[in-house]
């Protein structure tokens, strides 16, 4: 793994490494070039095969929802929300919420399209640093075409 | 192959204490009251015993504190914390202590004031499910739920028929906490809380302990209970967090249970009474697949017309789970004790005319460890 340092200066580690990149608006997942193995999320060998030889690599960021529910709320608790997981076409599994579409419009097989996004939910509600969500994927193209 | 570890051990003594709603109690008082009657009911005194297995969701060291309440100083500990699965676990850990010689009476333990104190503890949420404010565990069954009904066509109908058993078995038990008739349009009409999951797909929120006294064969002949042997155990872990599940379809139950079964040397055919870790009804149709009991996909069709529920071919969560009995934040325990109960014929209304052979199957985090028991009464050592 190759060595990163934050704006202070401060060694970052596998995890710290992925939020810097997210910072800079790139989607970066690992990848052992010995194994041919993606990997998330962040570690400092690879799960199974031990591969100490991990990059970041840039991903597309293109995936499809592996499975999916819609979390009911009362709307002053935030109303309902999605919670599913996704598949990226990479080959990991992340945990993520879709947004841009009703929370349950969102079905298993759907193909789906990361976005990089402040959030104001979980670790890091309204703060500087942004997290992976995903967007239907035609919602994607609609937006930038 | 014959393990070594077969019929070595014998559940002597159960008790629980303050389920449901213990206005007060700390998890430890919980944890002690339960203690309290599982030693009386074995007939043995608290200095008795030389080995604690044990943990709560408010103790980061909880076989010392469990030592230091109760005064015992033990010969031997262990705090294998899987989640709900945890005291599956500790019963192989205590059979091996005690056939190795390293103590001879252990109280496996468990307390929590889960509804009183209303949060889960020192339960610690992976990086990257705080990160998206993840309500663990209930998502994560959610979705699970949704790719088997994806794959299989799985229904809420059949689901609910889970709920409907569990609340059957309840009514035939007196310390149930969920008494109140049941039908699967209750169960469909109930306020949906994470899709395909309504309310009463979930399991219950209790206060309540649990305690199990292990001991050898030996000792636990000459006590005043008839003993439940240890036939078989055995434990697998497949992740920690949900998006680290490798298939959402199916449990570690899938590895574990064949180990067991084949240490006890049973098939699913021999097994009299099941108890299995209802957190959510998805849970017990996994499972019965898992352990074989049915092809894997088929299991929403086997649950359905009452075969699980009272006077069905196969009696499931007797004490009617923790969908409707008690679920004080990990289950496991409860798991054992009913087991335990069938097969002394001390189930009351709801006991399995004959059960000589019991499973009882722990669940920990979200299908993330899974642990299967085999017990039996004296004919099947």
């Amino acid at each position: 793994m190759e060595a990163m340092m934050d704006n202070t200066s401060t060694p970052l580690g596998p995890e710290g490494q992925f939020w810097a990149h997210l910072r800079d608006g790139r989607l970066m997942i690992q990848h052992s070039r010995s194994t041919g193995q993606f990997v998330f999320y962040p570690r400092l060998i690879a799960p199974g095969s031990g591969a100490d030889d991990l990059e970041f690599v840039e991903v597309s960021g293109a995936g499809t929802v592996y499975s999916t529910t819609t979390i009911r709320r009362p709307a002053k608790h935030g109303g309902d929300h999605n919670v599913c997981v996704v598949d990226l076409d990479e080959g990991v599994r992340m945990l993520s919420r879709m947004v841009g579409c009703a929370p349950d419009e969102v079905h298993i097989g759907m193909r789906v399209q990361a976005a990089i996004e402040p959030v104001d939910f979980g670790t890091h509600a309204n703060s500087e640093q942004p997290i992976v969500l995903f967007r239907p994927a035609l919602c994607v193209s609609e937006t930038s075409s | 192959m014959t393990s070594t570890l077969r019929g070595k051990s014998a559940i002597a003594g159960v008790g629980t204490f303050g389920l449901g709603r213990a206005p007060g109690m700390s998890a430890m008082d919980l944890l002690a009251g339960a203690t309290a009657k599982a030693i009386a009911d074995a007939g043995i005194k608290l200095s008795d015993i030389d080995g604690i297995c044990g943990g709560t969701l408010y103790h980061m060291f909880p076989t010392l504190s469990i030592g230091e309440y109760l005064g015992i100083r033990p010969k031997w500990a262990c705090s294998d914390m899987t989640g709900g699965s945890s005291f599956l676990s500790h019963l192989l850990q205590a059979t091996m202590a005690i056939e190795a010689g390293l103590c001879t009476t252990v109280l496996i333990a468990y307390g929590s004031n889960l509804k009183q104190a209303g949060n889960f503890g020192i339960f610690d949420l992976p990086v990257f499910e705080k990160v998206y404010g993840l309500a663990s565990p209930l998502p994560g069954y959610a979705m699970c739920a949704a790719r088997h009904m994806y794959e299989f066509g799985t229904t809420r109908e059949q689901m609910a028929e889970v709920a409907v058993a569990a609340r059957q078995w309840a009514q035939l038990h007196p310390d149930a906490t969920m008494q109140a008739p049941l039908s699967v349009a209750d169960v469909l009409a109930s306020p949906m809380v994470a899709d395909p999951l309504s309310r009463l797909d979930c399991c219950l929120m209790s206060d309540g302990g649990a305690a199990v006294i292990v001991t050898s064969p030996e000792r636990a002949r000459a006590l005043q209970r008839p003993p439940v042997y240890f036939l078989g155990g055995a434990g697998a872990s497949w992740s920690r967090e949900v998006s680290q599940i490798p298939d959402f379809t199916t449990t570690p139950t899938a590895e574990c249970a064949p180990r067991a079964f084949e240490m006890a040397g049973i098939t699913v055919a021999d097994a009299d009474v099941v108890q299995l870790y209802d957190a959510f009804t998805i849970n017990v149709i996994m499972f019965l697949e898992d352990m074989g009991f049915c092809k894997k996909g088929e299991g929403g069709a086997f649950v359905s017309g009452g075969r699980i529920a009272p006077g069905g071919a196969l009696p499931v969560n007797t004490n009617g789970g923790g969908l409707s009995f008690a679920h004080p934040g990990m289950y496991g325990l409860f798991t054992l004790i009913e087991a335990a109960e069938q097969l002394r014929g001390n189930a009351g209304a709801r006991q399995i005319a004959g059960a000589e052979i019991a499973i009882a199957h722990g669940n920990g985090c979200t299908f993330s460890h899974e642990f299967t028991a085999v017990l039996g009464s004296a004919s099947t050592v």
